[in-house]
């Protein structure tokens, strides 16, 4: 039988496809930009009224808040007549011109002008160091640790505060203000809670009792207690505590305040980590020999703190938004800045607070924003890692 | 193996100072040694400060004349003739409605925003993402200034209060008109009770009829019948035993009816708006933690939506939620103490503020202030270890 009988055969017999036909195409309603929407917006009766009555709320929403920061907005004038309603005869909203005219006092607060490039100096050395620190491919970045946790404080107390000896004119923290004093409270929280934090966490897991039972009061105390209560103890009760002549200025109070309380949460944070490394780990590291210390630094530490690193930057948002506290006993953060000029009769308008608050919201927003982003790309990196 | 090696055990020869034991307990003791010398510095230098400063100590001035005002007191209380120790009351009770309220409000706002954040509606997930994603980022001392300052501060003055069905809102506050009870009025609590106790008993009966006979009842609308209609219905029968005190408006006040203090409104705003959006979260996760294959044997039984939410979803979910639930609690009452900020009467507002500034005893005063939320954040993480204890799956 040759192939073409064969196949003959075979046809006669039945018909049998060899090829496939080609699958139709999904109904329209159920595909493309139709079908996303019959998915994701339409599928009930209820979702639709739901979806309805949102846009109903965007569509309110966003116009008044556009309109309000940008089309109704003043750009320019000289003082407060520029964003009256009845001096223009027009609805008014934000008043930026009074932003750009307080904007250096809302950043440096009564730094002397002629040494604000000293401000400006401190800001280039820590963006240098954050962005050494959270860049992952950086170059040397043992080096950064000490640059960050070392170098850094120390150079930047000079700066500010002053040292006659090498010309660098005393400036008093009572000038201080703005987002210089929001950025001084929050790096000095984020640079000493970690390592006290990591220290009382040790502490809490450790097997002596005294050291144990102190790092717990501590830590339970602290993160039993609102922050306002622990900005008020140091506030007026560290003078009492210490020789009168040894008073710390009001600046030092409130960041001994902030410090301890930043500590506190950071020492559960790091626990958390602590405890997540298996206790194989730890009877490896005993079993070569190697002493508390070296295995903390060498086999523990890394690993917990590489889990936690989400967490401990969660943290640092939280601290970065408590640094507004400081306002309360009478520090000028950023948001006291606000305050003092809102209400400043030059630009008194009753757009001006909206406005000075919508700055504040940019700034805390663009800050904490970025650095929870930061947080959940490492976590998802993390996650990465582990699935190996 | 030979038996010569154990034959020769005798303990290790180590020097003192290397021996564990010792050790440990050499550091302690330095610890405590350190620990001791700082508090007992501490208080050698408030001592002389104090001396120097002629400031009392000790806690007799709870029993002074406190003689200053306090907007908004629950418990009678007059400049002139109560105490610090008055003072202190009012100020927690104030503290404490604030934080239970807000409590409520951000249980219910953050538990809808949570759901909605997993909802199948694209536009509503993205919506609650983003109230989350702001208001998270946003420090809450901001969003009550915004709240204070700049809406209910904003709102018109008293001669133009705006007028709502009896009620007047200005920005001195919210005046609405104050319900009188009447004689009578007696029945209709009776009546509620009584709904609340049926209610509750029809649950109870339903339930058990559902589990023996697999029959449901109308459980919802009977209760609502009970607890709604019952004391609906004796309040008609009883003649409508409640009147209402209006405020009225005059020259330069608003006399009568409830006052709703601004500080107090924005307070609780803001609190309720911001805890919402950390237990949105705390929900989300929750929800999430529980297997995708229980809510899709729910589906295969035929269970609905609602009720699988409801029935199998949630009652797991708790398991994971409660914990970090109670801490947002915890953290909502002692943010509560931003009120100083806003100048709403809180604890902090109070006693901190106010007696410690009259007093000048800041030790004492911030002593008890710090005590009081100790003891709140305590008192409740005991009760939350214990729920936990009894919730906890048992594992094998």
């Amino acid at each position: 039988m040759t192939m073409a009988e064969a196949d003959l055969a075979v046809t006669e017999l039945a018909f049998v496809r060899r090829t496939n036909i080609a699958p139709r195409p999904a109904p329209a309603a159920m595909t493309g930009t139709f079908g996303w929407l019959r998915a994701n917006l339409l599928s009930t009766p209820f979702n639709i009224v739901l979806t309805i009555l949102i846009g109903l709320l965007l569509a309110w929403a966003i116009p008044e808040l556009v309109n309000f920061l940008l089309i109704d907005a003043v750009w320019t004038g000289a003082d407060r007549n520029a964003c009256l309603e009845y001096e223009q005869h027009r609805v008014i909203g934000a008043c930026w011109p009074f932003v750009w005219e307080r904007l250096p006092y809302f950043i440096y607060g009564s730094y002397p002008l002629a040494e604000r490039w000293r401000v400006d100096i401190f800001f280039a050395m820590l963006a240098i160091g954050v962005i050494w620190l959270l860049w992952l491919n950086a170059p040397r970045r043992d080096l950064a640790a000490v640059y960050f946790f070392a170098i850094l404080p120390v150079s930047s107390f000079i700066l500010l505060s002053g040292w006659s000896w090498i010309g660098l004119r005393p400036v008093d923290t009572v000038l201080w203000g703005g987002v210089l004093v929001t950025i001084v409270v929050a790096s000095v929280g984020i640079v000493v809670s970690l390592p006290l934090g990591i220290l009382l966490a040790l502490g809490r897991r450790s097997h002596m009792p005294a050291v144990r039972s102190l790092s717990v009061i501590f830590i339970e105390f602290v993160r039993g207690v609102p922050l306002i209560t622990v900005l008020f103890m140091a506030g007026v009760m560290l003078p009492l505590f210490v020789p009168e002549q040894l008073s710390p200025d009001k600046l030092v109070r409130a960041l001994v305040g902030i410090a301890i309380f930043a500590s506190a949460y950071m020492a559960e944070v790091v626990r958390a980590g602590l405890q997540a490394i298996p206790k194989g780990q730890y009877e490896g590291a005993m079993a070569v020999g190697l002493r508390y210390w070296q295995m903390m630094r060498l086999i523990i530490l890394p690993q917990a703190l590489k889990v936690t690193i989400p967490n401990i930057v969660n943290t640092y948002i939280g601290l970065f938004k408590d640094t507004t506290l400081v306002f309360i006993v009478g520090i000028f953060d950023l948001l006291r800045t606000i305050e003092v000029a809102r209400i400043d009769p030059k630009w008194a308008t009753p757009v001006t607070s909206t406005t000075g608050y919508a700055v504040a919201a940019i700034f805390y927003l663009v800050f904490c924003y970025g650095m929870s982003r930061y947080a959940r790309a490492m976590e998802s990196r993390l996650a990465k890692t582990d699935r190996r | 193996m030979s038996s010569e090696i154990s034959a020769s055990s005798r303990p290790a020869q180590v020097v003192f100072y290397n021996d564990p034991k010792f050790r440990s307990i050499a550091y302690q003791l330095i610890l405590c040694a350190v620990v001791a010398f700082l508090v007992y510095g501490a208080a050698r230098n408030a001592i002389d400060n104090l001396a120097r400063a002629h400031i009392a100590s000790g806690f007799g001035f709870w029993n002074d004349t406190a003689g200053f005002d306090i907007s908004q007191t629950l418990i009678e209380y007059t400049a002139r003739g109560s105490t610090y120790g008055r003072a202190f009351w009012v100020g927690l009770l104030n503290t404490l409605l604030v934080a239970g309220l807000g409590i409520i409000f951000a249980t219910i706002l953050g538990f809808v925003i949570g759901i909605s954040r997993l909802s199948s509606n694209w536009l509503l997930a993205k919506v609650a993402g983003g109230y989350v994603e702001t208001i998270r980022n946003l420090p809450l001392l901001l969003q009550l200034l915004f709240w204070y300052n700049a809406v209910l501060k904003a709102l018109p003055d008293m001669r133009a209060s705006i007028g709502i069905g009896g009620a007047f809102l200005n920005n001195r506050g919210l005046y609405l008109p104050e319900p009188i009870f009447k004689d009578g009025f007696g029945a209709v609590e009776i009546a509620l009770l009584v709904g609340i106790v049926g209610a509750v008993a029809f649950y109870i009966w339903a339930r058990k009829r559902q589990e023996r006979t697999g029959q449901q009842a109308p459980v919802f609308w009977v209760a609502f019948a009970l607890v709604i209609g019952l004391p609906l219905v004796s309040f008609v029968l009883a003649g409508f035993p409640l009147g209402f005190d209006f405020p009225k408006t005059g020259r330069f006040n608003i006399t009568g009816g409830v006052e709703i203090l601004p500080e107090f409104a924005a307070l609780l705003f803001g609190l309720s708006i911001y805890t919402a959006a950390f237990i949105a979260e705390v929900v989300r996760a929750g929800i999430l933690a529980v297997s995708r294959g229980q809510s899709e044997a729910a589906y295969s039984l035929g269970l609905r939506p609602g009720p699988t939410l409801r029935l199998i979803v949630f009652p797991q979910a708790m398991r994971v939620i409660i914990p970090p639930l109670t801490s947002q609690y915890l953290n909502l009452t002692k943010n509560s103490s931003l009120a100083v900020a806003i100048g709403y009467p809180d604890l902090v507002q109070v006693f901190t503020g106010t007696v410690l500034n009259q007093t000048g005893q800041a030790v004492e005063v911030v002593a008890i202030t710090m005590l009081v939320y100790l003891a709140i954040s305590l008192t409740t993480s005991l009760l939350m270890n214990i729920y936990n204890r009894r919730t906890a799956l048992a594992e094998r």
